[in-house]
Parts: structure tokens; sequence; C-alpha cells
């Protein structure tokens, strides 16, 4: 049973990976562009989210009205200002300029709201849980899980259904071509970006309720979506999701063993999934 | 003649330190056909993507409606009503048939094209539209290809080997279907390796040779032995 239990656990620990997850993996996706602040972002938002909270005494959820819409500028002026210009056949720019971006922004939220941790006030929310079948699953983590899954259907249905998406898919295969078809590919980088970011508040906000967190904590989050996004194998949502599942489990289940076992068996099953199937489980197949 | 839709005034195009064209000066007129000749590397899908906006001018090197759009992106150029039937096809392999045609109308210009009339076009197309395309025939995507680019509407629609590497049946389908796209009044301009194919429907010609204009004409002024002179640089 206990084992069970740490599997369920892990289950619901690795939505909030692939919620990690997808705003890399969109990004990748439409721009090849692998963004090393993504989970400085992802505090970023966590630190915005407590700042709505205390000015405006919202609960963190209702926060999240002021700080998605917030992130999602912040992302599309950034791609046009700053990480459209970094874009070309070089792979090292972006990286080179994210990484410089990763650093400015720890040390803003270091300057602004110091290195003491802190937590976004959850409330009831935080302790109530439910008991499946003599499990007990935590109402955050099966509501966190819940809001991955929404959050990968609705990209997913961006992607795959929309004029948006078409439009990311086409840039994504060929960017002057996609040009002849009237897509300004700068416009189109920076509205992906704004989803992603978009995705990173939620990822943020439901981070700061579960866990406190501080300005040094960007670059765990960061990994833990690069090991779900490489699971799941590249391009594909919800693959994602199982990356960020099998991730989860693996930790809770090594956590089982020895607690200090928990992040090692993470990476652990990182890199067997990268020796045995190097494109990831479920790698993109062509439309 | 009435006012040109298309010029193009001392058009240069460069790759680096290589000049790909050389000053070229031409003028097109609306509701005309001309085709484009010339020897391989003579510049002739340089000619195009400049056009198209894919290679960056002066302002003022290629005029189009009365306006200078030499500076102008690719994704403004297709607005103003410029489509490019890219050599190679080049279909985006990530989306469906009917998502690379529907792709095309995003430029979102009223006009009489629409999914509709391009399945009429090329019924074949309508059978195969769910499926990827890269899974279609080289004639069916040179279908696709062309119908992308009527999804915009547009007024000057450049095919760039229109015919290239496709089986003989479908270069007469295709060649079958051109008049009725361009009598809307739709003025085109077409790169073609068969001669005769290029000259039976356009009314004027002009060959390239090393990027630059080597010969021009009315098509039934120009002469075999001009032709071949100007192709291949020779004295006939
Ligand atoms: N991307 C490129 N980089 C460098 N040189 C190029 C490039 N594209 C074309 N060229 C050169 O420019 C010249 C014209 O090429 P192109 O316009 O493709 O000719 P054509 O379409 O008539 O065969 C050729 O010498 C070709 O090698
Ligand atoms: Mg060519």
């Amino acid at each position: 049973m206990d084992w069970i239990n740490a599997l369920v656990q892990g289950m619901l620990l690795g939505g909030l990976y692939a919620l990690f997850a997808a705003g890399l993996s969109l990004i990748f996706g439409v721009m090849r562009l692998v963004n090393i602040a993504h989970g400085d972002l992802i505090i970023l938002a966590a630190y915005l989210g407590l700042s709505t909270t205390v000015l405006l005494g919202l609960h963190p959820f209702l926060a999240l009205l002021i700080v998605m819409p917030l992130m999602a500028g912040i992302g599309y002026v950034l791609q046009r200002g700053i990480l459209n210009q970094t874009l070309g056949p070089d792979i090292l720019p972006p990286l080179l300029v994210t990484f410089g971006l990763s650093v400015i922004i720890q040390n803003a939220l270091l300057e602004t709201y110091t290195a003491d941790p802190r937590k976004l006030p959850g409330g009831v929310i935080e302790t109530a849980s439910v008991d499946v079948g003599g499990i007990t699953m935590g109402v955050l983590p099966l509501l966190t899980f819940a809001i991955a899954i929404a959050v990968i259907a609705g990209l997913q249905f961006i992607f795959y259904r929309t004029s948006l998406g078409r439009g990311f898919r086409a840039v994504s295969d060929n960017q002057d071509i996609a040009q002849l078809m009237g897509l300004n590919k700068a416009h189109v980088f920076g509205v992906a970006m704004a989803l992603a970011l978009a995705v990173v508040a939620v990822a943020g906000i439901l981070l700061g309720m579960r866990t406190s967190f501080d300005p040094a904590i960007g670059g765990g989050r960061l990994i833990f979506g690069f090991e779900a996004v490489i699971i799941g194998g590249l391009g594909n949502l919800w693959g994602t999701l199982a990356g960020g599942i099998i991730l989860g489990v693996a930790q809770t289940l090594g956590a089982k063993i020895d607690p200090g076992f928990q992040l090692l068996a993470g990476h652990i099953a990182f890199l067997v999934v990268l020796a045995v199937r190097p494109n990831g489980l479920f790698p993109r197949v062509e439309h | 003649m009435s006012d040109p839709m298309l010029t193009l005034t001392a058009l240069d195009a460069h790759y680096g330190d290589f000049q790909a064209l050389y000053g070229l000066d031409l003028s097109i007129a609306a509701g005309e056909v001309v085709a484009i000749i010339g020897a391989n590397g003579a510049g002739k899908t340089t000619l195009m993507r400049s056009i198209s906006g894919l290679l960056s001018n002066r302002p003022d090197a290629i005029s189009y409606q009365g306006q200078d759009i030499g500076a102008l992106r690719a994704d403004q150029v297709a607005k103003l009503g410029i489509a490019l039937v890219p050599e190679g096809r080049q279909l985006f392999p990530s989306l469906s048939v009917e998502e690379n045609l529907m792709i095309g109308g995003k430029v979102g210009r009223p006009g009489p094209w629409s999914l509709r009339k391009v399945y009429d076009l090329f019924p074949i197309l309508e059978e195969r539209k769910a499926q990827a395309s890269t899974s279609l025939s080289g004639g069916q995507q040179q279908m696709v290809a062309i119908g992308r680019a009527l999804m915009a509407n547009p007024e000057l629609i450049l095919f760039d080997e229109i015919s290239l590497g496709l089986a003989p049946v479908i270069i007469r389908q295709i060649y079958d279907a051109l008049p009725g796209i361009v009598s809307d009044g739709m003025t085109a301009m077409i790169v073609e390796q068969d001669i005769t194919k290029a000259l039976s429907v356009s009314s004027r010609v002009f060959c390239l040779m090393e990027g630059r204009i080597a010969l021009q004409g009315r098509t039934e002024d120009v002469t075999h032995a001009q032709i071949t002179a100007a192709y291949f640089g020779v004295d006939a």
C-alpha cells in the first residue's frame, strides 16, 4: 500500500513537472529556442503571485488573473525585444542570452524580495485531502494534476485545431515560406513566448502554494522541466505530461527507498530513458 | 501600355560576397503573363525571392502598383497581393493538405479564391485533404503549392519552376489550369525550363544569364536562335 501510495503521489507531482515542461516544449517546438531562464521565469511568476496576493489580498488562484496576462506580456516583449535577435543558424547566442537573463532575474528577485524563503498562502486547500481506496490525496496536488491535463489539452487544441497553431507549425517547419503566407515570424514567436509564459504563470503559482520558494531555486525547476520534455519526446505535448509523471514517480519511489535518493532517482530515470530511447518515449510524429 | 503593375529598377541581389543579380530593369503590366527562362544558376529563383521579399533590397528597386516595396518583409509583400509558388513546392510537412491550403488564406485578402474553388480546380486535392502533404506525389504537391498561393487571392503570382520534375500528364493538367487562373486579371510570372511551354502561355519572355537579362521581347518576336544564344551565351 505504501508503494502504491508513493506511486500515486508521484503521478500527482508529475502534473507540476509537466507544467514546468509544457512552456519549454512549446518554445523549443516553435522556434528551436532552449530557454535557460525558464525556471527563473517560473520563480518570477511565483513572486509576482506573492506581490499580488499581498497587495490586493487575493487568493493565489485569483492572482492568476493578473499574473497570467502579466507574464504573457513579459513574454511577448522579451521575445520581440531581445530573443528574436538571437535566433539564427547558430544555436549558441540564444543559450548565452537566456543564461544571462536567468542571472538577471535571480539577482533582481534577490534585490526585491531578499533570499528568505516565501510561500503563497493557499488557505484550506493546502491541507485538504480526499481518501480514495485507502490512499490519501491532497486536494492541491489533485487540482494541480487536473490543471496540468487541462493546460496540455488546451495547448494541444491550439496547436492542432486553430489558425494560430497552424501558424506555429508552419513557422516551425519553414520560416521563409511561412513568411510568404503573410505570417510575421517575429510576431508569431512573440505570441508563442506569451503563451509559454502564461503557462509558466500557472506553474509558478501552483509551485508557490505547494512549497516554499526563494530566488535561487529556478535552476532546479528548469532541470525538471528539461527532463520531463526529453523523457516524453521533443515536440510532443502529451508525451511531456507522461515525462512529468515518470519523473515524479521516479522521485517519490526513490524517496521511499531513501529520502536522500529522491532527486537522484529522477535523474537516473531520465538517463535511462535517454540511453534506451534518445528521442524520448513518444517522439513527435509528423502530422 | 497601361501603368505597370511591377517595375524593377537596377535590382541587385547578393548572397554574402556573391552577386547573383546585376542591375535588372524590368516592367510588367497588369494582366500580363511573362516567362522567365535561363540556365541553371542564372538567377531566376533569386529574382522571385527578391520580388516576394525574401531577399531585402533598396526600397525603390522594386515598385508594385506604384508603391516601393523593395525593403518590405515577405509577409508585408504577401499582404499587398504578391504570391510565390516556390521552387520545389516547399509545402509545410507538419500540416495536412487542407491546412496547407488554409494557411495560404491567412494573408486575409478578399477575392474569388477559396478552398472550394481550389478543390474545383484540382479535385484530387479534396480527396486527399486530410492526408499529410508529404504523402502526395510531386504533381499533387505542386497543385497544393499552387492552391496555397491562390488562397491568398494575389494580383501577381510568381511560379518558380512550375513543371520541373513532374510527370507529363500532370504538367498538362497544370498548364490546362493556368488560363483559368490568370483569366481573372491576375498577373503572372512563370519560370519554366521547357521553353516551348513557357512561350506558349506568355506574351513576353525574359532570358536571364548570369544575373543579367540577356534577351527580352514579345513572345512572337523572339526567334529560337536568339533564345539559344541568350540561354547558352553563344552567338547564334
Ligand atoms: N543561398 C545561396 N547562397 C549562395 N549562393 C546562392 C544561394 N542561392 C543561389 N545562389 C547562387 O546564386 C546564383 C543564382 O541562383 P538561382 O537564383 O537559384 O538560379 P536559378 O533559379 O536560375 O537556377 C547561382 O550561382 C547560385 O549558386
Ligand atoms: Mg531556380
